[in-house]
C-alpha cells in the first residue's frame, strides 16, 4: 500500500497531543510560514500544488483563496467540519486523532488570506472531535502557535470551534454561514459568493477539513512533491471512506487516479461473502451510482465524471448483488427529503414527492409511468433548486433508473423484488 | 426551573467568544438543553435575553436543528443510524432487535425513563457501520451481542 501522508499520525499513541505532534515534525510548516513567507507566496505555493477542495466540489483551493477582494478586511476563514454526506467519515478521523494537523492547516490558510480568526464548524454529533480540537487549541496557545503574537512574528490568530446541532444542510457553505451567524441553517442565493460577502458579510473562505490538512504537507515538501502524485488534473493524495458490503471498510489514503477496483479489492479485501458487486456509489450519497461494469474507472475527478458520476468527498459505498436498488434509491431520497430546508419549491416539493413515489413502488403499488414521472421531477429539480441539495437528490434516482430498471420493473409488475435484501425494511 | 449559576456563567462566556454575539445561538441553546434536558419556553427567553433577540426568533432557530430537543427524553437517548451504509450492514434488523430488547417502538421511552429509542440520519461513521449514538457517545460495528453488552452496562450504570 502507498505511503501515508494525511494519515501519518493516525494510530500513533496520543497522536492528539501536541507533544506527539511536535515530536513527529508538526507545526514546522506553520512556523516557517508565519516567520518568513509572504501570504501571497503561500497562495502561490498552494496554487502550484494543484490542491483541489476535498469536501466534494473539487474546486482548486488556491484559486478559491484568490477570489477574496483586495483591501477588504476583516476576513474570515471557516473550516467546514460538518461532515454528513452519507458514506463520508474521513474528516472525523483527522479531527479526533490528528487535531493539530487540522489546526496547522487552518492556521496556514488564515495566514494566506490574512484572516485573524478562523472558525471550525464541527457537526454537533461529533463530540469527541470538538473536544479534541478545543484541547488542541489550548495546547497550541500555550506553546505560542496561536494567540496575539504567534511565535514572535507579530501575527495574531485565534481559532474558534463552533458546534452544529444536527442539520445536514449546514455542510452547504452558505447554510453553514447562516448557522454560524446564529440563524436557521438556510442556504443563501449565490452570488454574492462567500469570498466577497460571507460571514458577517465579510470576505470568507470556506475549506474542508481534509483540504486544510494537506497544507502543512505541501508547505513542508513543496508543490512539486504534491504534483508528483495523482494525475495531472487531480494531483496529490486523497482520503477514501470505504463503506458498505466489503470485508474491510475503513479510511484509506491513496494517490488520486488509483483504480476503484484497487480500493475495493486490495484495501477493502473484496466484498462480503465474495458476492458480485452490483453497484458502487463513488463519492458520497449524492454521486450517481456506477454499475459493476465500471469498476476499472480510476478515482480522480475527471475519470469519475467521464463515467457519469462524481468523485465528491471520496466516500465509496459498495453494494453487492442481492440488494434491492429501489430500496437504495428510496433510502437516499428519504434522507434528502428529511434534510431539505424547505425554502425553495423544487427542493421542498420535488424531493418529498420522489420519496413518496419510491415508497409506493417499493411497496408494490407502483405503475410503469412512475419511472417517467420520477425522471420528470428530476428534470424540474436538477439545477433548479436554491442550493445543490436538489441536485444531490437527483443523483441516486436517475442513476438507479438508468442502470437498474429491472429492479423497478419487478416491483411494478410482480409487486416484489428480484433482490431479497431491502435497506429500508427489516 | 431557574438556570444554575454555572450555566449563567457559561452562557456569558460563550457570548463573548464571537465577533457578533448572535453567533452564540447554538452553543447557548446547547447549554440550556444540557441544563434542563430539553428546550422549554423559559430556555428560549433565557437565550433571547443574552443575545438581545426575541424568544420567538430563538424558538424558530431551534426548530431547525434535530439535536435541539423540544420534548423530554429518557436518561439514555439511543439514536440508531438507518442510512445507507449502516442499512447495507443490517441496521434495520438491529433496530428491530433494540425495539424487542427495550420493549418500545421507535420514538418511545421505556416506562422506567431510562431509554428513549429514535432513528437518526447519517452519523458520519459509515466505515464502522452499523452505528448508534447514545447521548454523546458513538457505538460502532454493532451486533446483537454488542447491543446486549451495551444495554447491560448502561442499566448497571443507572443502578437498575
Amino acid at each position: 500500500m502507498a505511503d501515508k501522508f494525511l494519515l501519518r499520525n493516525i494510530g500513533v499513541t496520543d497522536s492528539h497531543r501536541i507533544a506527539v505532534y511536535l515530536a513527529r515534525g508538526g507545526y514546522q510548516s506553520w512556523s516557517k510560514v508565519v516567520k518568513g513567507i509572504k501570504p501571497a507566496e503561500v497562495v502561490d505555493l498552494v496554487k502550484r500544488s494543484g490542491l483541489r477542495g476535498r469536501g466534494g466540489a473539487g474546486f482548486p483551493a488556491g484559486m478559491k483563496w484568490s477570489f477574496v477582494p483586495k483591501d477588504s478586511y476583516p476576513r474570515y476563514l471557516v473550516c467546514n467540519a460538518d461532515e454528513g454526506e452519507p458514506g463520508t467519515c474521513k474528516d472525523r478521523v483527522l479531527m479526533e486523532q490528528d487535531p493539530h494537523a487540522v489546526l496547522e492547516g487552518v492556521a496556514i490558510a488564515c495566514y494566506a488570506i490574512e484572516a485573524h480568526v478562523g472558525f471550525i464548524y464541527v457537526r454537533g454529533e461529533f463530540s469527541l472531535s470538538a473536544e479534541r480540537l478545543e484541547a488542541a487549541i489550548a495546547e497550541a496557545k500555550a506553546q505560542g502557535y496561536l494567540g496575539d503574537d504567534v511565535l514572535g512574528s507579530g501575527f495574531a490568530l485565534d481559532i474558534v470551534v463552533h458546534r452544529g446541532a444536527g442539520a445536514y444542510i449546514c455542510g452547504e457553505e452558505t447554510a453553514l454561514l447562516s448557522s454560524l451567524e446564529g440563524e436557521r441553517g438556510n442556504p443563501r442565493l449565490k452570488p454574492p459568493f462567500p469570498a466577497t460577502e460571507g460571514l458577517y458579510r465579510k470576505p470568507t473562505v470556506i475549506n474542508n477539513v481534509e483540504t486544510l490538512a494537506n497544507l502543512p504537507l505541501i508547505i513542508e515538501r513543496g508543490p512539486e512533491w504534491y504534483t508528483s502524485m495523482g494525475t495531472e488534473k487531480s494531483p496529490g493524495v486523497k482520503l477514501f471512506a470505504l463503506s458498505g458490503q466489503v470485508k474491510r471498510p475503513g479510511i484509506y489514503e491513496l494517490p488520486l487516479g488509483t483504480p476503484l477496483r484497487t480500493l475495493i479489492e486490495e484495501c477493502g479485501g473484496g466484498t462480503l461473502d465474495d458476492r458480485p458487486v452490483k453497484a458502487v456509489i463513488p463519492g458520497g450519497s449524492s454521486s450517481p451510482m456506477l454499475p459493476a461494469g465500471q469498476l476499472d474507472v480510476t478515482l480522480d475527478y475527471e475519470a469519475i465524471a467521464a463515467a457519469g458520476s462524481m468523485l465528491g468527498s471520496g466516500a465509496v459505498i459498495v453494494i453487492t448483488e442481492g440488494t434491492c436498488m429501489v430500496s437504495v434509491a428510496r433510502r437516499l431520497v428519504e434522507f434528502y427529503a428529511h434534510e431539505d430546508c424547505g425554502q425553495c419549491v423544487p427542493g421542498r416539493e420535488g424531493i418529498a414527492w420522489m420519496a413518496k413515489i419510491l415508497e409506493r413502488i417499493e411497496a408494490g403499488h407502483g405503475r410503469e409511468e412512475d419511472l417517467d414521472l420520477l425522471l420528470d421531477i428530476c428534470d424540474g429539480l436538477g439545477g433548479r433548486s436554491l442550493c445543490p441539495l436538489g441536485d444531490a437528490a437527483v443523483g441516486p434516482v436517475r442513476s438507479s433508473i438508468k442502470h437498474f430498471r429491472d429492479d423497478y420493473l419487478a416491483h411494478i409488475h410482480t409487486g416484489t423484488c428480484v433482490a431479497p435484501t431491502s435497506v429500508t425494511i427489516a | 426551573m431557574p438556570f444554575s449559576e454555572a450555566a449563567q456563567k457559561e452562557l456569558q462566556q460563550v457570548v463573548t467568544r464571537y465577533p457578533d454575539k448572535r453567533s452564540a445561538m447554538l452553543p447557548a441553546l446547547e447549554i440550556a438543553q444540557r441544563e434542563q434536558g430539553y428546550l422549554t419556553p423559559e430556555a428560549y427567553e433565557w437565550v433571547a435575553e443574552a443575545l438581545d433577540t426575541s424568544p420567538t426568533w430563538v424558538a424558530s432557530v431551534a426548530s431547525f436543528y434535530t439535536m435541539l430537543r423540544k420534548e423530554p427524553v429518557g436518561r439514555y437517548l439511543v439514536q440508531v443510524c438507518t442510512n445507507l451504509s449502516c442499512s447495507l450492514l443490517g441496521a434495520q434488523p438491529l433496530l428491530l432487535y433494540l425495539q424487542e430488547k427495550l420493549g418500545i417502538e421507535v420514538g418511545e421511552t421505556t416506562p422506567d425513563g431510562l431509554f428513549t429509542l429514535v432513528t437518526v440520519e447519517c452519523l458520519g461513521s459509515c466505515a464502522t457501520a452499523p452505528v448508534m449514538q447514545i447521548n454523546d457517545r458513538y457505538y460502532e460495528r454493532l451486533t446483537r451481542e454488542r447491543i446486549d453488552e451495551i444495554l447491560t452496562a448502561l442499566r448497571a450504570e443507572a443502578g437498575s
